[in-house]
């Protein structure tokens, strides 16, 4: 990803930010440029998501995607956050076969990639398990 | 819009083909499509490619160029279309809307891809780009990926197993033997499903359909003309698609394609029939969960019991409803840009009674269903014999 | 002195590796490296964690347990020997992911061990001076040890940090007193371009580690007044179970006021985090009135030491945000191999 695509999404890939839509109360995650219920009447102001969820579904990957492949196997979910929006994330810091549907998250903030040895380092979410 | 028909239909090997190029193929398919039209080039008044991603491929885009140009059939209007995988499925589409409006008499509708030109994971990378690159791709999603987040809510909300999911592939490989145009023609077991390596768990390597070299042309004409130029006219009846949001996370729904809901809803619509007057589907079976999902999604059986279904032989040839008689995306092989004008072929040869062994006996209407990326994108058509 | 600390919390990767894992590569006695090194096990970082991510953790810890507004930080000051850019500063990584941007100032520190305590230092600076109302230090290492050196038994993964205020009914630990002690003495370095750092072996004993630590700790004592009976707990950096247990007898410290700051034979010497863990370790168990010194201590060399009396503020803070033992004891170990892949031993 190139640098400055990176760099624009910093406060939500760091920090969850969404948006909000002023019209309807939804909140969007990923932010949008336009809620897409009340469209050109929506009013949508960043919103800083909780960072607590639960996982929806999830997927141990053995094949990695580009960039990933020294941390096979990973799981991958699906996380609906308390505030309602879904996102895509890594569980990080778990042991593949303990990971469950319903599992309460928490994300947290880890190395995503780089751009290559030389480039920059891209940061964001990964989710971790809250163990009661 | 007037009535549209398939009046020849062409298709290449699929497969690994390390010693054709991208025009070759384009222009093998096209050149048998013509022939079984029993057409010259000239009455061709205008061509719809479908193709994902030639610029990641073979680092060449504006390929509708060279398609009209290696066709011989410059100064042809000639248009790429792209929708992921669905590439071909809307490039017909086009089609269908252009001869439909009367513009054109005769139109081509093809779709090709070639995937080997470059390593399988520079390859998975530009599959990958049909999802959404900054909030799945980036986090470590990959389509497979994506296609388990599916399967595992599946068997959570539905008690589908990994069985059912392998009886899938089963079936497809099974009908691929029976078609030589397919990329594999073996037998697998459910075992051997079951014992694959593990790609994205649930899913395992023989969950998967394959990276595929193919490209899949089709001519359609005007129902007035089509009937002058063949006995066998097959029209198409509806054609309906629909969009949803790149991202799977996004969806209220991780076990249905809303756009294959709303895309079937439209089709069976325009073709006045029913989910049970289909009497063949080629579905969009990229993974052995997706056509669970799709034969729920078109409702030939209820939600839920789209593995039970196909454990039980019900999608098989000589069951219920077959699907994906021609080994599928599967068995068949999956050059993605080729996939729904493969699949029309595949209809079209059905309903002409001249699908040799896989035969689905007096079949008399037949559903494609192609689908891109994770769902953001779904078209569906419906055809039937027009004579 | 009229400054305090506001919250502090710290970060621990859940990895560990034994020191009878790593001796077992390089055929020594696991034995007598654990008697000589007063060392059970390490800390390692998972393969998505770095400094930046581990002070990330630390500094999240530390506004919850504050329950300050980020914004009110005027400085972010992150002490490492392992950035994970050479040029390019951690502290706006932390900066921006605890939502402490845009209105304050930040850098990142570097001195070897003691870069987080430097940190420290600069923000009491600052926040006496009036010029900011919070300035957050932080050190955090992911350390390198060259395979088969002797630091490679102790060099850990993990960060600390500490949210300077001005005293007040917020601040939950008093600081009374520092002093430094610094002179040019290379016991330990590592050149640019170079993967691991070399050191001067027994040469990073008396005249390193100990003559600065014991010069701080003594001209902060004469500073201040005080002996070392007036303190509940010491700490002193700890690049392994033995050097902090020397220093403190040499001090005149025990075993009892020791202890509970003595993370390393636990998880190994976390670096620039290794103090501030310390200190963070102690502060979780410390009651209001009792009193810490934490001494720091940086290859190079330098110590700064600090004298801290501990306030009533801290009964209703500590439980806010996860404590050292919490981290300490959550643990998973991995073996050579999937230690050698995640550091990026493995060459490709």
């Amino acid at each position: 990803m190139a640098v400055p695509r990176f760099w624009r999404e910093i406060p939500n890939r760091y920090n969850l930010v969404g948006a909000r839509c002023g019209n309807c109360n939804k909140i969007l995650f990923p932010p949008r440029s336009i809620c897409p219920s009340c469209r050109r009447m929506g009013k949508l102001e960043p919103y800083r998501l909780k960072r607590q969820g639960k996982v929806l579904s999830y997927t141990v990957a053995h094949v990695a995607a580009e960039g990933f492949e020294d941390q096979v196997p990973y799981v991958l979910a699906i996380i609906e956050l308390e505030d309602g929006p879904r996102l895509t994330a890594q569980i990080t810091d778990c042991n593949p076969d303990e990971v469950k549907i319903g599992d309460e998250v928490e994300m947290v903030f880890r190395r995503m990639g780089e751009e290559s040895q030389d480039g920059v380092i891209y940061y964001g979410f990964k989710g971790r398990l809250i163990k009661p | 819009m007037r009535d549209v028909a398939v009046i020849g239909v062409g298709l290449t090997k699929f497969g690994e083909l390390w010693d054709v190029s991208f025009r070759e193929m384009m222009m093998e398919a096209g050149a048998r499509a013509i022939e079984n039209a029993g057409i010259d080039g000239k009455q061709i008044g205008a061509m719809y490619v479908g193709n994902m991603s030639s610029g990641q491929f073979i680092r060449q885009e504006h390929i509708s160029s060279i398609v009209a140009e290696h066709a011989g059939l410059l100064p042809i209007p000639s248009t790429r279309v792209e929708g992921a995988c669905a590439s071909g499925g809307l490039a017909l589409r086009q089609a269908v809307i252009d001869v439909g409006s009367g513009l054109h008499d005769i139109v081509v509708a093809a779709g090709i891809e070639k995937m080997t030109d470059v390593l399988t994971g520079v390859a998975t990378g530009a599959l990958a780009t049909a999802a959404d690159q900054e909030w799945e791709v980036f986090v470590g999603a990959t389509f497979p990926g994506l296609y388990a987040l599916m399967a595992r809510r599946h068997m959570y909300e539905f008690g589908t197993t990994e069985e059912q999911m392998a009886a899938v592939a089963v079936k497809n490989h099974h009908n691929a033997c029976f078609n030589t145009c397919a990329q594999y023609q073996m037998e697998i077991t459910v075992d051997d499903v079951m014992k694959s390596p593990p790609v994205t768990l649930p899913l395992k390597l023989l969950d998967c359909s394959p990276i595929t070299d193919g490209a899949a042309c089709v001519i359609l004409a005007s129902a007035e003309k089509a009937r002058k130029l063949t006995n066998t006219p097959i029209l198409v009846a509806g054609t309906g698609q629909a969009s949803d949001t790149i991202s799977l996370h996004s969806r209220s729904s991780l076990t249905s394609l809303q756009a294959t809901i709303e895309a079937a809803r439209k089709a069976y619509k325009m073709a006045g029939v029913k989910p049970d007057d289909i009497d063949l589907a080629e579905v969009h079976d990229c993974f052995t969960i997706a056509e669970i999902m799709a034969i729920e999604d078109l409702e030939f059986c209820k939600k839920g019991e789209g593995g039970k279904v196909t454990e039980q032989g019900e999608t098989a040839i000589g069951g219920r409803i077959p699907v994906n008689t021609s080994g599928g995306l599967k068995g068949k092989g999956h050059p993605v840009g080729a996939t729904g004008i493969a699949q029309v072929v595949e209809i079209v040869q059905q309903l002409r009674g001249e699908a040799g062994k896989r035969q689905v006996d007096g079949a008399e209407i037949g559903l494609a269903h192609n689908v891109g990326g994770s769902g953001g994108t779904a078209v569906v058509h419906v055809l039937r014999r027009g004579d | 002195m009229d400054v305090g600390i506001v919250g502090y919390g710290v970060y621990i990767p859940r990895y560990r590796i034994r020191v009878e894992e790593i001796a077992k590569v390089w055929g020594e006695n696991p034995e007598s490296v654990k008697r000589g090194l007063l060392v059970e096990e390490k800390s390692v970082p998972g393969p998505d964690e770095d400094t930046a991510t581990i002070a990330v953790e630390a500094a999240r810890n530390a506004v919850k347990q504050a329950g300050i507004d980020p914004q009110d930080i005027g400085a972010i000051y992150i002490g490492s020997e392992s950035h994970p850019y050479a040029v390019k500063p951690t502290a706006t990584i932390v900066a921006e992911a605890i939502e402490a941007t845009p209105d304050l100032t930040a850098a990142d520190y570097e001195f070897a061990c003691k870069a987080g305590t430097a940190g420290i230092q600069t923000c009491m600076g600052l926040v006496e001076a009036g010029m900011i109302k919070y300035g957050m230090a932080i050190g955090s290492d992911t350390a390198q040890g060259a395979p088969g050196d002797a630091l490679e038994y102790t060099a850990a993964a993990g960060g600390g940090a500490f949210i300077v205020g001005k005293n007040g009914s917020e601040t939950l630990a008093a600081i009374e007193g520092t002093y430094s002690y610094t002179t040019d003495t290379p016991d330990f370095w590592r050149r640019d371009m170079r993967p691991y750092p070399r050191h001067g072996g027994r040469f990073t004993g008396k005249p390193a580690y100990y003559k600065h630590v014991l010069s701080a700790a003594n001209g902060l004592l004469r500073q201040l007044q005080l002996t070392p009976q007036d303190f509940a707990y010491a700490i002193f950096h700890q690049p392994n179970g033995k050097f902090p247990m020397h220093a403190a007898k040499e001090l005149g410290f025990s075993r009892e006021q020791v202890a509970p700051g003595l993370l390393t034979p636990m998880i190994g010497n976390t670096y620039s985090g290794s103090t501030m863990i310390g200190l963070a370790a102690v502060l979780d168990q410390a009651r209001p009135g009792e009193r810490i010194l934490a001494v720091s201590y940086g290859s190079g060399a330098g110590s700064d030491a600090f004298s801290i009396v501990v306030r009533d503020g801290i009964e209703n803070k500590r439980d806010a945000a996860p404590k050292v033992l919490d981290y300490a004891n959550r643990k998973v170990y991995i073996e050579y191999a999937t230690y050698a892949k995640f550091r990026k031993l493995l060459v490709k």
